[in-house]
């Protein structure tokens, strides 16, 4: 299982929920795995073309990526957040 | 004869309603609904009222379709919101969809989305589930005529949609870089209109397309009228013609014609209202002269006269977008306008005067009038 952290801007799709478990082997099946849970919430993060989108953040543990093809080890963490920006 | 109005307003920073009574005399504020989402359309289905869809993004995430069958009583999230095909050969993603159109009468449930990258998807099941239309989004032309990065400061995008009443398969595009697309097999095909309609801004000015259609307007009573509001002035075209004309030319020099909108009348085919904005040198695009000012024509355009009782005499610099003005089918006819300073203004006069409504929302993105439930 993969521990997920999930920004504010998220947080509806998990009921308030900041920290869940999902399952897979990549960071992009891990958001598949998190939209089978939270419908709606994969498409927010991540564009149609599998782009991470211009102002969403991913880390696996302490690493960014921004492919979703990155593998993440079962017992790992992936990270979501808010890139600074706003206004 | 009037009834009650509800105004559903999209903001950069959430979505409000605002109910009149029966004599559109008072107002009621209400909201917001998804505070700090960006709603850049929120409309109500004429032909089933409880049936509502916001045009949603935020700042950071990626946009959606928020849904609500209740009358705006609750809401849901689309199943599956308008998206390019993974893969597709030109790497365009939705960036937000700017225009939301319930379908034509006989098609109950229909609706069509109009996006930022100009593209075009529709919905047969009230707006749950979205596909793209591929006559227009797989288009030959696609990248001459609606380029993804082609485009105006909010992005390159489908800026309307207009069906014929008459017809579910005869529709009319405003875009902001191939003017006005025409289809007559609802969307397998489709072609430029723009004859005589001006492109200052390119080489050859009046190019088969490339022009800039900030919105159009079928008159309700008379399908073949229609009405354009362009980034290079008004016009109107009669079907079967081609030829626009700019009926834009007999407003004040000191005004102008250019803004983002245009509003028929109800029931007159001759009549419609702009809200010129300044157009000259870096495009300010506020009231020209801080004094803002709807302009009324009741002659198909051949004169123009100028309606602000009620608004400010200085000082006024209002910028009004393209889906922030709009007009009821009350008789007569109710007129309500959205600022991007947060302040809403409606007529219930036809123009004759005006009074603030609502102030100190956000940036105001959409208006639309629809019965109240």
């Amino acid at each position: 299982m993969i521990s997920v952290f999930v920004p504010s801007q998220l947080s509806s799709y998990t009921g308030g929920v900041t920290r869940v478990q999902a399952k897979g082997a990549t960071v992009g099946a891990v958001l598949d795995d998190l939209d089978r849970a939270y419908p709606g919430l994969k498409f927010r993060v991540v564009d149609e073309q599998d782009r991470v989108r211009r102002h969403m953040r991913l880390f696996i543990g302490p690493v960014e990526t921004r492919d979703v093809s990155r593998p993440i080890a079962d017992g790992g963490e992936l990270l979501i957040f808010g890139a600074l920006s706003g206004g | 004869m009037t009834e009650a109005i509800r105004l559903l307003v999209g903001t950069r920073k959430g979505a409000w309603t605002i109910e009149s009574d029966a004599a559109r005399a008072g107002w009621t504020v209400k909201g917001p609904l998804f505070l700090g989402q960006i709603i850049n359309h929120f409309v109500a289905d004429p032909r089933d009222p409880k049936v509502m869809l916001m045009a949603a993004s935020t700042g950071h995430l990626g946009p959606t379709i928020l849904r609500s069958t209740d009358g705006g009583a609750s809401w849901t999230e689309a199943k599956a919101p308008p998206a390019f095909p993974k893969g597709e050969p030109h790497g365009r993603s939705v960036n937000h969809t700017f225009w939301l159109q319930p379908g034509h009468a006989s098609e109950p449930g229909v609706w069509w989305a109009a996006t930022s990258p100009p593209a075009l998807f529709r919905s047969e099941d009230h707006g749950d589930t979205w596909e793209g239309v591929k006559g227009l989004n797989e288009h030959p032309k696609i990248l001459d005529w609606l380029p993804p990065d082609g485009g105006t400061p909010d992005g390159a995008m489908v800026a309307g949609i207009a069906i014929d009443p008459r017809d579910a398969r005869h529709m009319y595009l405003a875009t902001c870089s191939a003017g006005v697309l025409e289809t007559t097999d609802q969307g397998a095909t489709w072609r430029p209109l723009n004859q005589n309609v001006e492109a200052s801004f390119l080489p050859d000015p009046f190019p088969e397309y490339g022009q800039d259609s900030h919105q159009i307007a079928l008159a309700p009573t008379n399908p073949d009228r229609i009405w354009q509001q362009n980034h290079c002035g008004v016009y109107r075209l009669d079907r079967p013609g081609e030829r626009w004309e700019r009926i834009g030319k007999a407003m004040p020099p000191e005004v102008g014609d250019i803004g983002f909108s245009i509003v028929p009348h109800a029931r007159c085919d001759q009549t419609a209202w702009v809200f010129p904005m300044d157009g000259t040198d870096v495009w300010p695009r506020v009231s020209p002269g801080g004094r803002p000012a709807v302009y009324r024509t009741r002659d198909g355009g051949a004169s123009w006269e100028r309606q602000d009782n009620g608004f400010p005499k200085e000082q006024g610099w209002f910028t009004v977008k393209r889906q922030a003005f709009c007009g009821d089918a009350g008789a007569p006819q109710g007129l309500y306008l959205g600022t991007t300073g947060g302040e809403v203004w409606m007529s219930g006069d036809e123009g004759e005067s005006w009074r603030q409504v609502c102030a100190h929302l956000p940036e105001i993105y959409s208006v639309v009038a629809a019965p109240a439930p």
